[in-house]
């Protein structure tokens, strides 16, 4: 098929967006497309796409990133935003129920945006509200516009997601960010998995089982026994907060530092990709290289994030 | 089944009423948790040899049978257990335990930080073929030895 003619209006099934399990490939697909519609609409014909409407964006626990692009992705596409940014000013501290919370703000907003620091949380919403939830991340669970925005970063620069060879490097035990993507990985076709972990972080068995029919993986210690094949190098952070020995994390933080001389013998096409915010894992110096996609990454959730709105706007669930 | 036993004289056979056999060395507690309210005489013999398993845990219950609850309870700990209903000293019916493949408002999540240990809601479970539950909203996963713990009497 020709470049540029593969549209095929995949369309999306969900009414919510909770986790990354209840994707099928089209609807993955669906997302990407309406992103790259984004990008490509004129400023003003985009600001009338949400204009009239309300969305909620109720993070219960602060993470100004996150509420920024989605913020900016309502903006963008002209529908006022309703919310808090951080639940301890808010009402929601006075002891209401969760349920209730929804419930509500579900009779204001068109579609309610929710960060939650309990696990569970966006799923139990989204059993309340008539209107479409999006989870912005509900504790070490999920964060499935994370997934979809690197998705889209990844067909971006490849013009595919099928057939590459992807490793992912860090802390793929804790990690909800590469469990996730790992997930939505295999539901591509001829996708080669790359987990480059120490064994104290290896991505957890229950992951490797899901995805293992579907998908090739290997699994490796070092970043350089397999640099040479990799299309994509997903770098994530060793999170202090995951370790009940702190000598530990102080063992493991500095593992592995993903720097220009780390990339050499790596194919002049391979990207590297972060979710941010990095610390150590991630040189400075790789910023200025062809390979340094994160930032660009980072940007491409705006597109992701409108495309959402725009495809849940008129659900109603009943 | 009954017969065995009688030759094995590990346990009296009743007369009538649930003999739950084949249960895994170490789950007779459990399930007697399940079978629970004891207007009914209960006979528990735990680690006694058998060809299938080596060893294993026996719950008799008398004059009574057990509801779709309790046996979807015990199919959770014990999922090849043998349940025959005792009439007259005959096996009248041999129920089939089968897992569930979704169990609501059982099971209690693993993580402390899961929504339905926070807010009073009824918890979900999918429970797949290797018998691995996972919870319907944090999406945690328990095995068999975790949520054998766990299970709401
Ligand atoms: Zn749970």
């Amino acid at each position: 098929m020709l470049k540029g003619s593969g549209r095929k209006n995949f369309s999306f099934s969900l009414t919510d967006v909770v986790s990354i399990s209840d994707f099928g490939r089209a609807d993955i697909e669906a997302v990407l497309e309406k992103a790259a519609a984004m990008e490509r609409m004129p400023r003003e014909k985009k600001l009338k796409l949400l204009r009239g409407r309300a969305v909620a964006s109720l993070f219960f626990e602060p993470s100004t990133r996150t509420r920024l692009s989605f913020e900016t992705a309502i903006q963008n596409l002209g529908a006022s935003v309703i919310g808090f940014a951080d639940a301890n000013v808010s009402s929601v501290k006075k002891g209401e129920t969760l349920s209730d919370t929804i419930r509500v703000v579900s009779g204001y907003a068109d579609i309610i945006i929710m960060r939650h620091y309990i696990e569970g949380a966006a799923r139990l919403a989204s059993e309340v509200s008539n209107k479409p939830i999006i989870n912005a991340g509900d504790g070490a669970n999920q964060h499935p516009t994370q997934t979809l925005l690197d998705l889209y970063t990844i067909k971006k620069a490849f013009g595919r997601i099928d057939g590459l060879t992807i490793g992912l490097l860090g802390d793929l035990k804790y990690g909800r960010t590469v469990h996730s993507l790992a997930q939505a990985l295999s539901l591509f076709d001829n996708i080669k998995l790359a987990f480059i972990a120490p064994d104290e972080l290896a991505m957890p068995q229950h992951i490797k089982e899901r995805i293992a029919h579907k998908v090739s993986f290997e699994e490796h210690a070092e970043l350089s026994s397999v640099l040479s094949e990799l299309d994509v190098l997903y770098v994530t952070r060793i999170q202090k907060e995951r370790f009940a020995d702190p000598a530990e994390y102080e063992r493991l933080k500095d593992r592995y530092v993903v720097d220009r001389k780390a990339l050499q013998g790596a194919k002049e096409t391979l990207k590297v990709m972060h979710p941010l915010p990095r610390v150590n894992e991630l040189s400075y110096d790789v910023d200025s290289t062809k390979h340094a996609l994160y930032f660009e990454q980072a940007r491409n959730g705006v597109p992701v994030r409108e495309a959402l709105l725009v495809l849940l706007k008129d659900v109603r669930k009943w | 089944m009954v017969k065995k036993t009688e030759k094995g004289l590990y346990i009296k056979p009743i007369r009538s009423g649930t003999t739950i056999d084949h249960l895994p060395a170490g789950t007779a507690l459990k399930v007697l948790k399940i079978v629970g309210k004891a207007e009914n005489a209960i006979t528990v013999a735990i680690r006694v040899p058998s060809r299938k398993l080596g060893v294993k845990d026996l719950v008799f219950v008398e004059n009574k049978t057990l509801n779709e609850e309790q046996l979807a309870k015990i199919a959770l700990i014990a999922p090849n257990a043998t349940v025959n209903i005792i009439e007259n000293n005959e096996v009248k019916q041999k129920i089939h335990l089968q897992t569930p493949k979704e169990v609501h408002g059982i099971l209690e999540c693993i993580n402390p930080n899961c929504i339905t240990n926070k807010e009073n809601i009824p918890s979900k479970f999918y429970i797949n073929e290797q018998g691995m539950a996972k919870c319907h909203y944090c999406e945690r996963i328990m095995t068999r030895e975790e949520y054998s713990v766990r299970i709401r009497v």
